[in-house]
């Protein structure tokens, strides 16, 4: 453990407070509604409130503890993210094989890379590999059955679920001339802009939504959400801007790709659990549904600020 | 020291299975009953086993296939010790009456039971017509409540003829005590049965 840039350290506190602020908040709105739909809103949104305070733990504490103990903690979101991911997505009896192969050895071998910072394999060894060897594997069971469907269900699976995923702690990995050793915040920033942008788009959308997007994909983004949303988190992003070793309006462009991004992550998201027929992809985080309803920002988000960092700053 | 295997197991279990308990027409209860659910994993009766609370699952006993569950020494471990199976020979050996003496034998007055009336194990895509072993048992043990249960995803999670389990969520829903009728005939019984089991597969989330 490295001892903690005073940066970070006051990032960490920033949480804390803007945490125990949303606490105080929720408890005050719950004592003051009374109608039972507000009630139902407030308690929903008290229960999102103590899952926030438990993944900022959990993040913070893997940040904290290095850049191995970042890259364990995104393999397991990864894990659980692809887990909820197949779940969803029907499979048959002759994909067993090759959902082990995706499960046990490919999810692994991809953070391997990431921890070993080995670039080159990194970027293409789901796009080439995994993406060629999942129909072959498929094929040798012999059952051609909605082949094509099938293939792509597990090849979407591991590109959204792991390849994307993994790119937040790759950040880790990049090389930027003045900014050695504090790339943990790279990744802080990402995260925090991602996030934010969701709450705000969520906290907008609330309160002054009015034109729905895309109604039949998700009932709940709005012109008003997404655009007062993705506005605040790209001036907050360009208010981070010391925290990173971009310039203040390079900052809030990048933030600004970032929440544009989130916004595609979990419109698809959405399209995929419309498709489906579910609300939420899972049940671990009370409010919030499963792990891949939280991270479905990320998902989008995390390649995208990677490689403009990595073209422009490395 | 199998007290603590158990808690592992059922931890092991819960990670690599994400098995969810949902409780729809029935209540979590130590008095004694038969828990009958659709089969299509050797990890069934594991799933239900582990997804009951711990005073519970402590009263519960499955029943285990001999040829699986008998297998290795592992395997016979895990069975006798931690999860206090009941073992059966499936194919030839003992006549289907003996059996169900020696299930009835094992759970006395104080065990519950957690057994599949399929027999034996299915694609995980439909549910075979139920044997008439749960009616006998339901007319030897009128004083046993029968809890249907629907296990989802099993089938994928360890299906048959696979030996590695992949980590797909699961589920075990438990649905409201089935009697039989006083002169109910036993083709009805068991086509009651085996509807309440299938029920269960449309029953409503309690988070959707």
């Amino acid at each position: 453990m490295q001892t903690l840039d005073p940066h970070f350290q006051a990032m960490l506190l920033g949480i804390l407070g803007l945490l125990m602020v949303s606490s105080l908040v929720g408890f005050g709105l719950a004592l003051v509604v009374r109608s039972d739909g507000a009630k139902e809103t407030v308690a929903n949104l008290n229960a999102r409130i103590r899952a926030w305070w438990v993944m900022c733990g959990v993040l913070a504490a893997a940040l904290v503890g290095g850049a191995l103990t970042s890259v364990l903690l995104f393999s397991v979101i990864s894990f659980l993210a692809l887990r909820e991911f197949i779940t969803l997505t029907p499979t048959r009896y002759s994909d067993h094989s090759t959902l082990f192969w995706a499960f046990f050895i490919f999810t692994p071998i991809q953070y391997y890379l990431v921890a070993t910072q080995w670039y080159g394999l990194f970027a293409i060894f789901i796009p080439v590999y995994v993406f060629l060897f999942v129909p072959l594997r498929m094929a040798l069971t012999g059952d051609v059955q909605a082949f094509l469907a099938r293939s792509a269900k597990v090849q979407w699976g591991m590109m959204l679920c792991v390849y994307c995923i993994s790119h937040a702690p790759a950040l880790l990995m990049l090389e930027i001339d003045g900014y050695a050793g504090q790339n943990v915040k790279l990744l802080f920033f990402l995260i925090l802009v991602v996030q934010l942008s969701d709450v705000l788009q969520y906290v907008f959308g609330k309160t002054l939504g009015r034109r729905k997007i895309a109604p039949e994909v998700s009932p709940n983004k709005t012109w008003e959400g997404f655009i007062g949303g993705v506005a605040a988190a790209t001036l907050i992003g360009a208010a981070l801007w010391w925290i990173t070793p971009f310039n203040p309006w390079q900052a809030g462009l990048i933030a600004l790709a970032i929440c544009l991004a989130g916004f595609a992550g979990g419109l698809c998201m959405s399209a995929i659990k419309r498709d489906r027929g579910v609300k939420d992809f899972g049940t671990l985080i009370q409010g919030h549904g499963g792990v891949m309803d939280r991270v479905d920002s990320v998902c989008f988000a995390a390649p995208i600020f990677f490689h403009i960092t990595r073209y422009f700053f490395t | 020291m199998h007290r603590l295997v158990a808690l592992l197991l059922v931890g092991l279990l819960r990670l690599v299975t994400g098995v969810r308990a949902r409780w729809v027409g029935s209540v979590p209860s130590i008095r004694p009953r038969i828990y009958f659910a659709n089969h299509s994993s050797h990890l069934d009766s594991l799933v239900i086993w582990a997804a009951l609370p711990p005073d519970v699952r402590r009263r519960t006993r499955p029943v285990a296939a001999r040829d699986y569950w008998g297998e290795s020494p592992f395997r016979r471990y895990l069975a006798r010790r931690v999860f206090n199976a009941i073992f059966i020979d499936r194919n030839g050996g003992s006549s289907s009456r003996e059996t169900l003496n020696q299930i009835l034998d094992a759970i006395g007055e104080d065990y519950s039971l957690i057994f599949f009336p399929e027999g034996t194990r299915g694609n995980g895509e439909e549910i075979a017509p139920f044997k008439s072993g749960l009616y006998r048992l339901a007319l030897a043990r009128p004083d046993l409540e029968l809890i249907p249960v629907y296990l989802e995803n099993l089938s994928r999670v360890l299906p048959k003829g696979k030996v590695i389990p992949i980590p797909l969520l699961g589920s075990a829903t438990f649905g409201r005590p089935l009697r039989l009728g006083e002169h109910e005939a036993k083709e009805e019984f068991l086509w009651r049965a085996r509807r309440d089991v299938l029920n269960l597969n449309e029953a409503p989330h309690a988070d959707a």
